[in-house]
Formats: structure tokens, C-alpha cells, sequence
């Protein structure tokens, strides 16, 4: 069960601005979280804490293929994403690292920034603690629900090729 | 099946795919840059394989932040040659290295009926040669380098269909800007993009890669071509291994078919800051610039550097602007210095760079301060992508950047009065 409080954007949140190209030159987790965000919510880093949950509209991660972005999200301390929809590129990569994502218009609809939002990934329930309501997001394919159980792409690869 | 799905099938174990289906796809050609290796590295290092599955189908290019712009780049690209050099994997580095999406296709690396997945959004370019290639992160390329395959779901085809004869300064770069303002950068979400019809078939190699370069833009996972006499032409001289040319069928299922009479568009300009916001070139001439930049593995080929040529010759860039050209890959280089190419853009009073991604993602060469403008021939204006996140950016063809460049304010070629030569080799 994951709890946080929410940290809402808009439609089209690019690559770019969850971590500007300037900071490419990073690989390391912990150093891309410093500056994650920083180009569209300079006060991102001072709000932000452990297990809070990111919203968005739709389309959220477009742009580069940089598996920077959802590592400096995941790094920051946020626990799951909750979108109307993800560009694809940034959907299977933060599938891949082990950073969960939720599709469900309806709770995006009806959560707002600083509400405290509780997610249960194995249900995909997404209950706002404000309001009380409760949202059920789309279930990921079978496929994907076996990569997430593995714990990302990197363990699955391993169990495939029977690699320890 | 379509296109894209004759591809697919082909490279699993089954003889049909529909869209929406998970498969395991095998890979003809795997890419990574000096941005995006490293960290696959990491994760094909944390799988413990020992080798990779073919280092006859990788290939890394380092073109994003070299020629390196500091240490922590320098560490970077050199954690990549390291990597390929103990692997015996194809290693492109500074002085044969080129911008990946320009280079790979010219060294007949990519050809028709290949699955290419590349740790870099614009992989898709090379559906121009009627390739299925798709952008993918770093640890999907750790994966596949470990294995050989990737995990894929099947996209549905949205087809494009061009109808009409371009007008003159109207190439690839204002069709497919025009598409995305027409479709929105999620119009294919998830889709695959197949552009078709006259306009298509007219329009040169160079125009088609730059058509499918930005098919990412819309928020496709591939863009796709079919194969005609021009790829035919183009492949026949640069491949080095056998290749297959795959047609859609006759009862291929589409999620949709979008139509365009293309005859009358202008040239297109995406203003600030999203590839959708799409203008008219006639409809934005009050906008001031700062700097140009003519270049990118969407417009770094011969062609897009002669058609600034075309512009720019006997002409000077305007005093207030800044104006950067960089041809995509050594050879278009050359290329265009045999042509007098070159020379047209430094009389003009252009900077001319070795190829590089450089200033597309504000990473060096033509970073932009605060409060700068830039018309530019690469694929994204998003805020902060060329430098301050209070700087601008403009995307236009090559030949809008170049007459822009000259009068310092977003301009028609047509406007500064341009009369195109006949002849290529001497007449710029």
C-alpha cells in the first residue's frame, strides 16, 4: 500500500523538463533527483517527500527516451504515477525500473495537488483520503503484470536466461 | 496485415501479429549513444550474461555531448568506447562519427524489413527505409543486447495519406510539422504511422527520413514507408548483408485513414513551446531572432544543407544572429564542401561545426540564455530544451531557418525574393 501526498501537473509533461538535457551527463539516481523537475516546478525538490504520488493529465513523459526521467522521479522519493495517459517510451521504461504507473481519468479528475492520496497496486485502487472517493485504475495486460511481479526487466531477463 | 505487422510477424515465432498483442521480437540492430549507454552498461553489468548476444548487430554512436563538452561527458563517452572496444562492438567516435540517426542509414547500417531498437526517441527515423525502428531506454537496450529480442506490443497503423504537389520551400520538415499540428503530439499515442499518397512518393529520401524522424512527435512508436525504387536506390549501394522488402496486404487493417491535399500548405513553423503549435510561416514573420541553427538528425542531411545554401548564398547572415550549421555525419560534410557548400555559409557569415546533437538538447555548441529566441531545424521546442527554460525555440525547415537567419526575424524564403538554380554541383 503506498501513501503520499499529491504533486499535480497538466498535459504533455516532456522529458525535458522532468530532467533537463544539461544533466545527461548524470547516471547516477540520487544526482539526476536533484534536479528533477526543476524547469516546471522549481519548488518540486523543497515539497517533495517520500512516498508521495505524482498526477498528471494525459500524455505525461513525452519527448526523449532518457530513462533519466523516471529514475529521477523514483529517486525523488515518488511513489507512483497517476495519468490519464503516458507516452510510451516513458511507460515502459518506468515499468521496467520498477516505477509503478496508474491510468485512470477519473481519479486524475478528482485529485488535486496537496491532497493525501492511497494507492493499492495489487487492487489498482486509488482512494483520495480527502474526499473519500475511490477510483479503480485500468489493470495492466498480463505481460506487464509479470514483468512488475519480477521486479522490473533487468530480474525477468535474468530468470529467463537463468542467470542468478 | 499492415506494414508494420508483416515486419513484426516476421521477426517472432508466429506467422500472424494484430495490434495490442505482447510478443517477443527479434532484433536486427540495437543502438545506444554516449547519453544513453551508460546506463545500459549498468543494467547489461547488474544481468551478468558476460557477453552480449551479437556484437555484429550493436552499434554505438557518441554524438550527443562530443566532441565532450566537459569531464563528467568525457567519462561518459569514454565508459562507452571502453564497453564496446573489450566487446568487439561497432564504436562510431569523433572524426567517423556523425549524428546516429543520419549516420546509421548512410553506412548502410539499417535496411528495408529490419527491427531496430535504439536507447534514443528519434530511432524511428529509419521507417523511411521501410524498417520497423523504435526508441526504447536504457534498459530495454541492456536487455536486449543480454538476449537479442525485446518485449513489444503490437502498434495499430494509422495511415497518412498525402495527396497534391508541395509547393516550392515545402518539403518533409512542413509535412510532418503540419501532421502533428493537425493530430496533436499524442494524435498516435501509441500507434504506428504509415505515410502514403503522391506527395510521399515524390518527396526524396532525405525529406522521408525527416518525415519520420518526427513521427515520435505525435507520440508514435514507429513511422513507416513503404519501399519504392528511390529506397531501392539509396540501400543498393550501402548494404552489406541480405534484406527483405515487405508490402502491406491488400486487407491490412488500419486503425484510421487521414487524408491531407498538401498542394497549398506553406511552410510550417512550431512556435514555443510544443511540436503542435504549428503556424503558417507567413503567419509568424514579426517574431525576432537570436540565433539559427540549421543541423540535427532531422535536418542534417545534403539536402537540407543545400536548400540553406540556396538561401544563404551571396547573402549575410544578419548582425544581431547567430547562426550554426552542422552537417549530420562526415560525409554530408564532405559532401557539402565539394559542393561549395561550406564556403557559401562562412562567407555568410555562419558557424560551421563538426556533426554533433550538441545545441538540439542544449547540450553545447548553441546553448540559448534567457529571454533568446532560436529558429531552429530540429524536432522539439519544449520549455528549457535549448538551454534557459526561459529561452524559445521555433521549429522550421532549412530553408525558413536560413532566410530567417538572414533578416534576424522568422522569414519565408519566399519573401527575400530567392530564385532556385538548376543545377546543384555549381550553381549554389
Amino acid at each position: 500500500m503506498l501513501k503520499g501526498k499529491v504533486h499535480k501537473y497538466g498535459a504533455n509533461v516532456d522529458t525535458d523538463v522532468i530532467i533537463p538535457a544539461r544533466y545527461l551527463n548524470l547516471s547516477e539516481p540520487a544526482e539526476l533527483a536533484e534536479h528533477c523537475m526543476e524547469d516546471i516546478d522549481a519548488e518540486f525538490l523543497s515539497r517533495v517527500e517520500p512516498g508521495d504520488i505524482m498526477v498528471a493529465t494525459t500524455n505525461f513523459g513525452c519527448g526523449s527516451s532518457r530513462e533519466h526521467a523516471p529514475l529521477a522521479i523514483k529517486a525523488s522519493g515518488i511513489s507512483c504515477i497517476i495519468a490519464k495517459s503516458f507516452a510510451r517510451i516513458f511507460f515502459r521504461n518506468a515499468i521496467n525500473i520498477g516505477l509503478p504507473l496508474l491510468e485512470c481519468e477519473e481519479a486524475v479528475d478528482n485529485i488535486e495537488t496537496g491532497d493525501l492520496v492511497e494507492v493499492d497496486l495489487a487492487k489498482g485502487s486509488i482512494k483520495n483520503l480527502n474526499s473519500g472517493r475511490v477510483f479503480t485504475a485500468k489493470p495492466y495486460p498480463d505481460f506487464m503484470a509479470e514483468l512488475i511481479a519480477a521486479g522490473g526487466l533487468i530480474e525477468h531477463t535474468k530468470k529467463r536466461l537463468g542467470v542468478k | 496485415m499492415t506494414l508494420i505487422e508483416k515486419i513484426l510477424a516476421a521477426h517472432t515465432a508466429r506467422k500472424k501479429v494484430s495490434p495490442g498483442e505482447f510478443a517477443n521480437i527479434r532484433v536486427d540492430l540495437i543502438l545506444a549513444n554516449d547519453i544513453t549507454a551508460p546506463i545500459a552498461i549498468r543494467e547489461f553489468q547488474r544481468i551478468g550474461v558476460g557477453k552480449v548476444f551479437d556484437p555484429a548487430k550493436i552499434v554505438m554512436v557518441a554524438d550527443h555531448f562530443v566532441p565532450n563538452k566537459d569531464i563528467i561527458s568525457a567519462e561518459q563517452a569514454k565508459l562507452m568506447r571502453d564497453f564496446c572496444s573489450r566487446r568487439e562492438i561497432r564504436h562510431f567516435d569523433v572524426g567517423q562519427m556523425g549524428i546516429e540517426h543520419v549516420l546509421l542509414p548512410e553506412q548502410g547500417l539499417v535496411l528495408p524489413g529490419d527491427v531496430v531498437i535504439g536507447a534514443d526517441s528519434h530511432t524511428c527515423t529509419y521507417g523511411a527505409l521501410g524498417a520497423f525502428a523504435t526508441g526504447m531506454g536504457s534498459t530495454d537496450i541492456a536487455a536486449a543486447m543480454a538476449t537479442g529480442d525485446i518485449w513489444m506490443k503490437v502498434p495499430a497503423t494509422i495511415k497518412l495519406v498525402y495527396h497534391g504537389t508541395l509547393g516550392k520551400w515545402v518539403g518533409g520538415k512542413d509535412l510532418i510539422l503540419y501532421t502533428i499540428g493537425s493530430i496533436g503530439v499524442d494524435g498516435a499515442l501509441y500507434a504506428a504511422m504509415e505515410f502514403s499518397g503522391e506527395a510521399i512518393d515524390a518527396l526524396s529520401m532525405d525529406g522521408r527520413f525527416t518525415m519520420a524522424n518526427m513521427a515520435i512527435e505525435a507520440g508514435a512508436k514507429a513511422g513507416i514507408f513503404r519501399v519504392d525504387d528511390k529506397t531501392l536506390d539509396y540501400v543498393k549501394s550501402r548494404a552489406k548483408r541480405p534484406y527483405t522488402v515487405y508490402e502491406a496486404d491488400d486487407d491490412a487493417e488500419y486503425a484510421s485513414v487521414i487524408e491531407y491535399d498538401v498542394s497549398a500548405i506553406e511552410p510550417q513553423v512550431a512556435l514555443p513551446h510544443s511540436p503542435a503549435n504549428t503556424r503558417p510561416v507567413s503567419q509568424v514573420s514579426d517574431v525576432a531572432i537570436d540565433q539559427a541553427v540549421i543541423g540535427s538528425c532531422t535536418n542534417g542531411r545534403l539536402e537540407d544543407l543545400r536548400l540553406a545554401a540556396r538561401v544563404l548564398k551571396g547573402r549575410k547572415v544578419h548582425p544581431r544572429v547567430r547562426c550554426i550549421v552542422l552537417p549530420g555525419t562526415q560525409q554530408v560534410y564532405l559532401d557539402a564542401l565539394k559542393e561549395g557548400l561550406i564556403e557559401i555559409f562562412i562567407r555568410a557569415g555562419a558557424a560551421v561545426s563538426t556533426p554533433t546533437c550538441g545545441p538540439c538538447l542544449g547540450g553545447h555548441m548553441g546553448v540559448l540564455a534567457e529571454g533568446e529566441r532560436c529558429v531552429s531545424t530540429t524536432n522539439r521546442n519544449f520549455v528549457g530544451r535549448m538551454g534557459s527554460p526561459k529561452s524559445e525555440v521555433y521549429l522550421a525547415n532549412p530553408a525558413v531557418a536560413a532566410a530567417s537567419a538572414v533578416t534576424g526575424r522568422i522569414t519565408s524564403p519566399e519573401e527575400i525574393l530567392i530564385k532556385p538554380k538548376a543545377t546543384k554541383s555549381k550553381g549554389l
